[in-house]
């Protein structure tokens, strides 16, 4: 007999060591999330996947399943306070959808659509923050960062060069570059590398691809995102 | 014949372009259906200067300078609906790409050192409105009722919110209507 857990009255299986987000993709059923992507360790930092278990809050995204486990993931409450963190993260950076070439593949965008956001609701604090245009090939516009940590764990994990972390606390939060001038074009980051395509928003661009795909064409002008994640694409995968 | 009693419309575009008036015309042919239940009131299509006590308010644009309140505070003290229509006025939008650069520094680089600007000065006339340090959707300073985003919101979305607004219904749009872009 395998494994089951319980997602809003559905069980779905699971194998040993996988998470309830784990589970929760193989077998399809979309939990909203931003910070997690499939292919890196989970970092459990955005909160949108958070869960009723057991009549508990956990991120499903670091929460191992258990046999048994009675799972609630779409219910009103919990769109509520998704859709209110969502906000949350609208009014702490300077998200400009019209200005940004990538509205229409933008998870942070199309996760609030799902949610059904017309108002970022809270003051804006348009916090002051840094761009970066030195690198050759890559744009950094921090004023988009959500602070994932996507960008980080592919680079480090994955490329092997550590050329991202972050600093500060609250809303001087910020996405750091690992080189002498603090400058993205003085790092070892190349446009090749894994951190150079995992961003959710708009923070890190490649240059020279901007608004390529026209409005009507893009990831999310038709299908919501839960609907596109479900269909077997990879979270973060926006080539 | 009795006449119904047309639900009163005001509309204006504080700090914003007049897109989202530009798209509420885009409903076209259905501006005669929409103008058999409704009438216009303060609005840049009657050029009727200021509000009367109307049912629904629809304000395009965020709020940049001092005369944007005033006539923000006359549509909320006159509307019983208030609608913020567009980006701008839900997040402050194009004009809020300013917000993070000293008023001081913008000002100069359009009236002074823009090419082609010869000797040009930064308007002082006492008669312009007071321009803020930072530029703020409208929900920031007066109670907003409903939110229809887009930039602008098309014509089909402002005809789904106007007619579930105008049928008592509360208004939602479909999916491939609501977007912030």
């Amino acid at each position: 007999m395998s494994k089951t857990i319980t997602i809003d009255g559905t069980k779905i299986s699971f194998t040993e060591g996988q998470t309830i987000m784990d589970a929760a993709l193989a077998a399809k059923v979309y939990i909203p999330h931003l910070c997690h992507n499939p292919e890196f360790k989970p970092h459990g930092s955005c909160k949108l996947c958070t869960v009723n278990v057991n009549g508990r809050a956990v991120s499903a995204c670091t929460m191992p399943a258990s046999d048994g486990m009675e799972v609630e993931n779409k219910t009103e409450t919990l769109d509520n306070e998704r859709r209110a963190i969502v906000q949350m993260l609208f009014v702490e950076g300077n998200h400009l959808c019209p200005t940004c070439e990538k509205s229409g593949n933008c998870q942070l965008q199309a996760v609030a659509y799902c949610l059904g956001m017309m108002t970022p609701h809270y003051n804006h604090f348009y916090p002051p923050r840094e761009i970066d245009a030195s690198h050759p090939d890559v744009f950094l516009d921090r004023n988009r960062c959500i602070l994932c940590e996507l960008c980080v764990r592919a680079s480090r994990d994955v490329d092997g060069k550590n050329v991202f972390g972050l600093s500060g606390r609250g809303i001087g939060s910020r996405l750091v570059v690992n080189s002498a001038s603090g400058r993205l074009g003085d790092s070892t980051f190349a446009v090749t590398d894994r951190a150079a395509k995992v961003c959710p928003t708009g923070a890190i661009l490649i240059k020279r691809q901007g608004f390529s795909v026209p409005i009507g064409s893009r990831i999310y002008d038709h299908k919501p995102i839960c609907q596109v994640e479900t269909e077997g694409k990879s979270g973060g995968e926006h080539e | 014949m009795s006449e119904v009693k047309k639900v009163r419309i005001a509309t204006c575009s504080l700090a914003g372009c007049f897109g989202c008036h530009m798209s509420l015309l885009d409903i076209d042919e259905r501006l005669f259906d929409l103008l058999e239940v409704v009438e216009f009131n303060r609005t840049p299509l009657t050029d009727i200067k200021h509000c009367s006590p109307c049912d629904v308010g629809i304000i395009e644009g965020g709020v940049c300078n001092a005369e944007n309140v005033h006539v923000l505070k006359e549509f909320r003290k006159n509307c019983k609906v208030l609608v913020a229509m567009g980006a701008c006025a839900i997040t402050g939008g194009l004009p809020a790409m300013r917000n993070n650069i000293d008023l001081w520094d913008c000002f100069q680089e359009v009236y002074r050192y823009e090419g082609g600007l010869e000797g040009g000065q930064i308007p002082n006339d006492p008669e312009l409105p007071l321009p803020f340090d930072k530029v703020h959707p409208i929900y920031e300073v007066v109670k907003v009722d409903y939110f229809l985003p887009g930039c602008p919101p098309s014509g089909d979305a402002i005809w789904k919110f106007l007619t579930d607004l105008l049928a008592g219904r509360e208004p939602k749009l479909d999916y491939e209507q609501l977007h912030y872009d």
